[in-house]
This record gives structure tokens, C-alpha cells and sequence, in this order.
């Protein structure tokens, strides 16, 4: 199950970051903000949001996408 | 005969097509002649509940249909025959991109004032108008993700790895009260609807019917397994954005929690499949097999082709005020909110 890394401890966990699209990351998560309040993603995969245009901060909600 | 509980009873015939082939299912008839699917309006409700009879043999059957019809060679028939007028004519009708980096950059720029059905319902739309979008979406949200396990077999390394794990994620993570199907049921639920399988068969326009015989034609076929992977990066793009809309809906509605959280749910899970999507299976797919890149951009384009036909029939039906259904829907008797 992509939930269950324990047997993978050792290994460092791979993070995928992209010019343009959020920072992509192993599941689950917990995420710290500015102000102290952690949330939590046990999804597979998370993708975390870098433009700072989401309105499901931090998760991506795809407002990095260009507008036309 | 006795029936799975899960049987869906089998709808009204739509014309001579649709009503021989159920004939045929009870053993009471004939399979229409070649020459009648050869003759009939390819995109029109007759041709296209015919297809999808044939094609729902192989998700839940029908209540009084031997499931041993699902591998009978003389319906099979009927069913390449039918298939065959709705390839040609999605090959010529949707418009195909050079390249899949080229379909894809259209899907991933959003428009700054865009008119589809998820912005008409988020500003205008009324609970009957979601009631009826849930009822035609039923049919495909019913097996969220289903169509698609056909293609697991059929990929291999980065590609196979990227679509299970996306498929796990749809269905629920391991965790039976996520599984989007059952999110959808639990939207149902929301908007006063029946939740049973199959129920707003009757009720769904040829547009639905065309949206999901798509899925099944991609998935049942390995010669197209490049269009099934096409379909599905398109759903997973377009997604995110058009569930923030439907989410604005059902909350500007009051519809329900359970409605606005099948719709949330979408806008996070889909930011991240359609990453996974585009690298892993787009990529991995292209990859192994890049003789596949033109059959990749046909499925991205004849999943915008179907989906815009159904959504310009919606909105022409609503902005006539009229219903967008072949069948009306109950009066609403469960909502509690």
C-alpha cells in the first residue's frame, strides 16, 4: 500500500518540485503553518501548493494554471 | 432466474436498436439487423442506449439477463457493429491535436470568463438544475473510476504504477466510505435522489449516454488503450477547477454537506491525479510506447468533444427552462438538511 512506508524508513523521502505547479510529495503529511495549526493529508501523493493562490491553502487547488 | 440485489432492472427501448437488443437480453427477440446500426443516428438515444446495454453487461448485468451474455458472439457482433459507427464518427467530428503536449496545454490554461455548466450552475444554478446534473452524472459517478481498471493490465512500470495509485485513491484509499462512488451516493442522498444503480437510466439524454459509452469503448478495447489514457488525464485536469464551481453551487444551494463534500473532495484529489497522471501514466505510457501519442491526443479530444456536446445540450434545455431529462425524477421525498 502506498500508506505504508515503514519498511522504507531509511530511505530519504523523495520530493518533486516543478518551475511551475505545486511541490509534490509521498504520503501522508502533517503541514505546519505561520500559525502553528498543523493539517494533515494521508493521501498517496500531496501536492503542496507554492504559488500561494490556493484556496485550500496549503493543498494545490490548481489556481497556479494560467488564465486566457 | 435468481437476481444479484445489485441488478439494475433494464430500462425503456429507445427505438428499433436499443429495443432489439433488450429482446435479444430476455431471450424474447432478435438483435437488430447490421443494416438498421448501419442506418441510425450515431450520437442519437437509440444507437446509444443499444451501446450501452451491451457495454453494461460487463460492470453489473441487468436483472433478468443471464450474465453469460456478456461473451455471447452474435451480441458481440452487434456491439463492434455499433462501436464501429461511434469510432468513425468521433474520429472525424473531434478535432485532434498534432501533439498530446499540445491538447494537454489547452486543458491546463483556465478561462478567465468561462460559460460551461459548472459556472452556469455556480452563478445561476437552482437545486432542480443539480438534481438533474446528478441524475445524468449518476450514471458514470455510479462506477466512478471503473471504466478505467481496464487499462491496468494493458500498462506496465511507471504507467501501471501512476494508475493504480490513482485508481486506489478514487476508490477510497482502502477505506470503503471513501470510495468517490460512494461519495456520489452520499450526494444523491443529499439532493433527495435514489441512490440504486442504474436507477436514472431512463432519465439520462443521449449526451450522457455518448459520455459514457466513451469510457467503456476506451477501456474494453486494448487497441485503445492510448485513448483511455487520453480520457482519463482529461477528466483529472479539468476536474479540480469545475468541482471548485460545484462545490460553490451546492453550498450556495444549501444542498447538503455530503453534496458539497463530494465536490471538495474532487478539487484536492484531482490537484494532485492530475499531476500523477500527466508524469507517471502520460509519461511512462509515451515513453514504452510512443508509436501511442496520437491515439493519447485523440482520447483528450473526444473526451472535450462528448463533454461539450453534453454540456451545450444542458444549458440549451435550462436556459429554455426546461428539464434536461427523458424521464422526470421523482418529487423529492428524502432530503433532510
Amino acid at each position: 500500500m502506498p500508506n505504508s512506508p515503514s519498511d522504507r524508513s531509511a530511505e530519504p523521502r523523495r520530493v518533486t518540485v516543478q518551475r511551475k505547479g505545486p511541490l509534490l510529495m509521498e504520503g501522508p503529511v502533517e503541514v505546519e503553518l505561520e500559525d502553528g495549526s498543523v493539517v494533515t493529508s494521508d493521501r498517496f501523493r500531496v501536492a503542496l501548493c507554492t504559488c500561494r493562490r490556493s484556496r485550500r491553502y496549503p493543498w494545490c487547488d490548481t489556481s497556479h494554471r494560467d488564465r486566457a | 432466474m435468481e437476481h444479484d440485489r445489485g441488478e439494475p432492472a433494464l430500462p425503456a427501448p429507445r427505438g428499433p436498436l436499443s429495443g432489439g437488443v433488450e429482446d435479444y437480453l430476455r431471450g424474447a427477440g432478435r438483435l437488430p439487423r447490421l443494416e438498421d446500426v448501419a442506418r441510425a443516428a450515431v450520437y442519437g438515444e437509440d444507437l446509444q442506449l443499444a451501446l450501452y446495454l451491451c457495454y453494461e453487461l460487463h460492470y453489473r448485468g441487468f436483472a433478468g439477463v443471464s450474465p453469460d451474455h456478456e461473451w455471447d458472439p452474435e451480441l458481440l457482433r452487434t456491439r463492434a457493429a455499433l462501436e464501429h459507427r461511434f469510432l468513425s464518427a468521433l474520429r472525424s467530428d473531434a478535432r485532434v491535436h498534432d501533439s498530446v503536449d499540445e491538447a494537454l496545454a489547452d486543458l491546463l490554461v483556465e478561462p478567465v470568463d468561462g460559460t460551461g455548466v459548472s459556472h452556469f450552475l455556480r452563478d445561476e444554478g437552482e437545486l432542480w438544475h443539480l438534481r438533474e446534473y446528478a441524475a445524468q452524472r449518476s450514471l458514470y459517478h455510479l462506477k466512478e473510476a471503473d471504466p478505467h481498471a481496464w487499462v491496468l493490465p494493458r500498462l506496465w512500470g511507471r504507467a501501471k504504477a501512476g494508475m493504480a495509485a490513482v485508481e486506489f485513491d478514487e476508490w477510497g484509499g482502502g477505506r470503503a466510505e471513501r470510495v468517490h462512488a460512494r461519495l456520489f451516493a452520499d450526494l444523491m442522498t443529499d439532493l433527495g435522489l435514489d441512490t440504486t444503480y442504474g436507477r436514472y437510466l431512463d432519465a439520462a439524454s443521449a449526451e450522457a449516454l455518448v459520455t459514457v459509452n466513451l469510457m467503456s469503448l476506451f477501456g474494453l478495447h486494448r487497441a485503445l488503450r492510448g485513448g483511455l489514457v487520453g480520457h482519463f488525464a482529461t477528466v483529472e485536469i479539468t476536474s479540480s477547477p469545475g468541482s471548485r464551481r460545484l462545490a460553490e453551487a451546492m453550498r450556495r444551494t444549501g444542498a447538503g454537506r455530503a453534496a458539497e463534500h463530494f465536490y471538495d473532495e474532487h478539487v484536492e484529489a484531482d490537484a494532485v491525479h492530475e499531476q500523477v497522471v500527466r508524469h507517471e501514466v502520460i509519461g511512462g505510457l509515451l515513453e514504452a510506447e510512443p508509436h501511442l501519442a496520437p491515439d493519447v491526443a485523440f482520447g483528450i479530444d473526444a473526451t472535450g468533444f462528448v463533454e461539450d456536446r453534453f454540456g451545450a445540450r444542458l444549458l440549451a434545455d435550462w436556459r429554455a427552462s426546461r428539464s434536461s431529462l427523458c424521464a422526470p425524477l421523482e418529487r423529492e421525498t428524502t432530503h433532510i438538511s
